[in-house]
């Protein structure tokens, strides 16, 4: 595998995390249990789809064979698609949505606090430009889950269930592989498996306050980085190319 | 315009004979042009009434989420489904600054809430109609958010100090909101034949509920005289419609799309365009229930705020804790 080959791998499985975690995220709009919190989660998907057109863009440059990030959104199989499986996750109650996210924003802000110092100039300054954005991600979604796990009895069953129910989605995001041994060998990315300490040091103190219980032995689910998803990500897909599929080659 | 047949409490307007002292001095300090603060003496009938305006108000900027989030996940690219969400995202924004507003007057936004899921406050009529395709984002930036401005502009002026000011920060948005509305529909009228018959499509749905945004004809409209005497409402409503279609029609030109309405035609003489009425039939329908989307609008609000309820409590319940655990650590020290 080439370096390129590598880079163009892994700047989809962030463009494709963000894009799918963006569109879960899109489909609490007007829904959410209270106006800020509608403001806050199309607040976050709005960052993330922002980060998703940074991500994709440099992929398809990567690529070189002339494909924008749209192309790389909307006109992929799911096969093609490299995004953790925890993201596809179907977003469940609030408190699911909101675990899921804080999941995700741990290792997103230690990732990206690692490609701050990347060998590749164009990794850093896209990692740059989302760190700050992703410092008020974590912020706001570890402050929710300690809300809600030290809230009422119910809220706390809640997350107690949300935790367990997507903590086997977890161990993927620190599964190294030979796209990562390629990257790290030029300085471009950290191996994920070097985060795995930092995120449950990061994880164990908010679920400490959140007066939640970390699984013990939970199974690993893994293949999103690789292509293989559960069945959620076609229905994804099927609605969110829509019209690129249905009127192909129309400008929008 | 979000707030439409808005029932003006009291009897009427009173002539000066009528009033009591304060209620003329009142009077006196709207027709100089001062603005009203939260603090300051009002009638209890000017009070009820900017209650139901604004609160009618904010209601249509949270049930407007609804037709256009319909959409969000189906954006044909990455760059316009970024736009929609931030302009949803406004939307809410919007909906949160007029309950503030709202709460000035002495009513909780909870309140103002419950009375919209019981049935006895209203919203906007325009969003009881459905988004069935992707020009239908652009035809609601374009139609329904441009009457909105075109009654927001004028309420900037509005004698009620902060709900004023909330229009001026609102107005702001509107019109980028309104801008973006137009990019989709010159996309869209300008692509492919299916593009092409999208956008007539949505313009054929939405021109007459458009025009029902501003509520019933002069003649039929009965809660206006108070309302204006006390620049509640600057403009009467045939004039805001007839200022819209004004604008609209050049823009629509410009598109190639054709009116649905076949009368509408230049009128020399009155410096504007004749059109025809919308059914008034069908607004009055829409607004007792019977519109297309009236059920599902309503059951979606009902359900999130039900099932947001155990959010609220844990929230409240953790800040509660929070608020004890400080004061012990202020004990301590």
């Amino acid at each position: 595998m080439t370096r390129d080959q590598a880079l163009f791998q892994f700047l989809l499985r962030l463009g494709d995390s963000t894009l799918i975690l963006s569109h879960r995220v899109s489909e609490w709009c007007g829904h959410a249990p209270v106006i800020e919190e509608d403001i806050a989660l199309a607040n976050t998907a709005l960052d993330l789809i922002g980060q998703t057109q940074f991500w994709l863009e440099l992929a398809g440059e990567v690529e070189g064979k002339g494909r924008s990030a749209d192309d790389l959104a909307y006109l992929r199989d799911v096969w093609d698609f490299r995004n953790l499986l925890l993201v596809e996750r179907p977003n469940g109650d609030f408190g699911k949505t909101l675990m899921r996210q804080f999941l995700f924003d741990a290792f997103q802000s230690l990732m990206l606090g690692k490609l701050l110092k990347s060998s590749d100039k164009r990794v850093a300054d896209i990692a740059e430009k989302a760190s700050k954005e992703v410092a008020y991600h974590v912020e706001r979604s570890a402050g929710t889950v300690v809300g809600l796990g030290d809230g009422t009895p119910q809220s706390h069953t809640r997350m107690q269930a949300a935790l367990d129910d997507l903590y086997p989605y977890v161990g993927e995001m620190f599964v190294s592989d030979a796209v990562d041994a390629v990257l790290i060998k030029v300085g471009i990315a950290p191996d994920p498996a070097s985060l795995r300490a930092d995120w449950d040091a990061l994880v164990g103190r908010v679920m400490q306050d959140a007066t939640l219980d970390i699984p013990k032995d939970a199974f690993t689910h893994k293949g999103g980085k690789t292509g293989t998803h559960t069945e959620h990500l076609g229905y994804i897909l099927a609605d969110m190319q829509f019209l690129q599929r249905a009127y192909p080659g129309a400008e929008w | 315009m979000y707030a439409q047949m808005v029932k003006t409490a009291g009897t009427g307007v009173k002539t000066p004979d009528e009033m009591s002292d304060q209620e003329r001095a009142f009077q006196a300090r709207i027709d100089a042009g001062e603005k009203i603060e939260p603090r300051d003496w009002m009638p209890d009938d000017y009070r009820a009434t900017l209650i139901r305006q604004i609160g009618q108000h904010a209601h249509s900027e949270i049930v407007g989420q609804l037709p256009e989030g319909n959409w969000i996940t189906r954006a044909p690219t990455l760059e316009r489904k970024a736009i929609l969400l931030a302009k949803v995202q406004d939307e809410a924004g919007h909906g949160l600054y007029l309950y503030s507003a709202c709460e000035t007057l002495g009513v909780s936004r909870d309140e103002l809430i419950e009375m919209l899921h019981a049935g006895k406050m209203k919203y906007s009529s325009i969003f009881n109609y459905p988004t069935l395709n992707w020009a239908d984002i652009g035809a609601v930036g374009w139609l329904v958010d441009g009457a909105a401005i075109m009654n927001q502009v004028q309420l900037q002026k509005t004698s009620y100090g902060p709900y004023a000011r909330a229009m001026v920060r609102i107005c702001k948005e509107e019109s980028f909101h309104q801008r973006q509305g137009y990019s989709i529909m010159m996309k869209m009228a300008f692509g492919n034949a299916a593009q092409k018959a999208m956008a007539q499509d949505a313009l054929n749905r939405l021109w007459f509920p458009s025009l029902m945004m501003f509520g019933p004809p002069d003649k039929d409209s009965v809660h206006s005289t108070q309302s204006m005497a006390w620049r509640i409402k600057i403009n009467t409503n045939d004039e805001l419609r007839q200022r819209f279609v004004d604008q609209t029609m050049p823009q629509m030109k410009y598109l190639g799309l054709t009116c649905p309405d076949a009368n509408v035609k230049w009128n020399e003489d009155k410096g504007g365009y004749d059109y025809s009425d919308p059914d008034w039939d069908e607004f009055f329908a829409v607004l007792r229930g019977n519109g297309p989307c009236n059920k599902d609008r309503m059951a979606a609000r009902v359900k999130a705020w039900e099932d947001g309820e155990w959010v609220r409590d844990g929230l409240m319940a953790h800040a509660h804790k929070n608020k004890i655990k400080n004061a012990a650590q202020v004990a301590a020290e």
